[in-house]
């Protein structure tokens, strides 16, 4: 198994068929990330406001 | 017959609970499978004769497109399992898959259509497999539209679970798509009986994406449903110790 390409340029640039590879890879690349941390960020806002609200809680009562 | 482990799943603490101990696996996992098959695809897998390099697209095209509809039937099956055995859990994972198919439909399409350009000629081209697959797409827009469409969290979950049900039609139909019409999109590489019209050294690093990409998914659906589960159970006493006592720290 060898790498395909002769040089860095040619495996950017892959024959013309660069710009479609390497912008179907950074999309994807984007979207799975949003799919990871989106939830992350949720659950970390989540227990803020929950811990907050708690806390309001008590001092009422 | 010992039903236990069924109600225990319906437990949402429980899964909760459960399932903070894989993530750190199932995220190492992942990360190492999508790295490894990445690097294959796009560096090492040797050209293809006929599309040459474009063809690299294949090893997130294909995966995504896999996972959109795999989505598709663990969203449609929760959502079955919570109106036959009115659990709570299983609503919360459909809920979850919603977004997340809608996500991976969407990369399909996007990446399909820069595939579609130098390959074909064309972004898009209305024929049976691409239209199908919008359908699906907009069959998740649906499911997350109905869930924020109903004040009552019931109704929403019960109509968004039909929709999903009906929505199954679809499925089988982006299946054969390929075979029952004529169309720019070419038949199935990978076949489960017969034999594989994609040679092996191009297959190994797809498979090592499928595996990761199935990695992903669970871990993404773990992840999101757990939010869920926090935001439906925000009023019991162990989400609240949760967020006086773990705050901080993760």
């Amino acid at each position: 198994m060898n790498f395909q390409f002769d040089s860095l340029d040619a495996f950017l640039i892959m024959n013309g068929h660069g710009v479609y590879v390497w912008a179907c890879y950074i999309i994807t690349f984007s979207v799975l990330t949003f799919l990871v941390v989106s939830p992350m960020l949720q659950r970390k806002s989540f227990l803020k406001q929950q811990k907050k609200n708690s806390l309001l809680q008590k001092n009422v009562q | 017959m010992n039903w236990q482990w069924f109600h225990r799943l319906g437990s949402p603490r429980w899964f909760y609970e459960k399932t903070q101990a894989w993530l750190p696996w199932l995220s190492i996992i992942t990360l190492a499978l999508l790295l490894v098959g990445g690097i294959w695809g796009l560096g090492f897998a040797p050209t293809d004769a006929k599309q040459g390099n474009s063809y690299r697209i294949i090893y997130i095209h294909v995966p995504s497109a896999f996972l959109a509809l795999a989505g598709y039937y663990i969203m449609a099956i929760s959502g079955a399992i919570g109106l036959i055995w009115k659990m709570k859990l299983p609503f919360m994972v459909m809920k979850a898959a919603a977004p997340i198919g809608a996500a991976l439909t969407f990369l399909a399409l996007i990446t399909g259509a820069i595939w579609g350009k130098p390959t074909w000629g064309t972004w898009w081209v209305w024929d049976a497999r691409i239209t199908s697959m919008l359908i699906l797409f907009f069959l998740y827009l649906g499911v997350i539209a109905l869930q924020q469409a109903f004040q009552n969290r019931d109704t929403a979950d019960k109509a968004s679970a039909i929709l999903a049900l009906v929505g199954t039609v679809n499925i089988p139909i982006i299946y054969k798509s390929v075979d029952w019409w004529f169309t720019l999109h070419q038949p199935a590489t990978i076949k489960f009986i017969g034999k594989s019209t994609i040679h092996i050294s191009m297959l190994y690093p797809l498979f090592i994406m499928l595996v990761g990409f199935y990695c992903f998914y669970t871990l993404v659906l773990l992840l999101h449903t757990r939010v869920e589960i926090l935001r439906r159970e925000s009023r019991t006493q162990w989400v609240n110790d949760l967020a006086a006592g773990k705050q901080g720290s993760k």
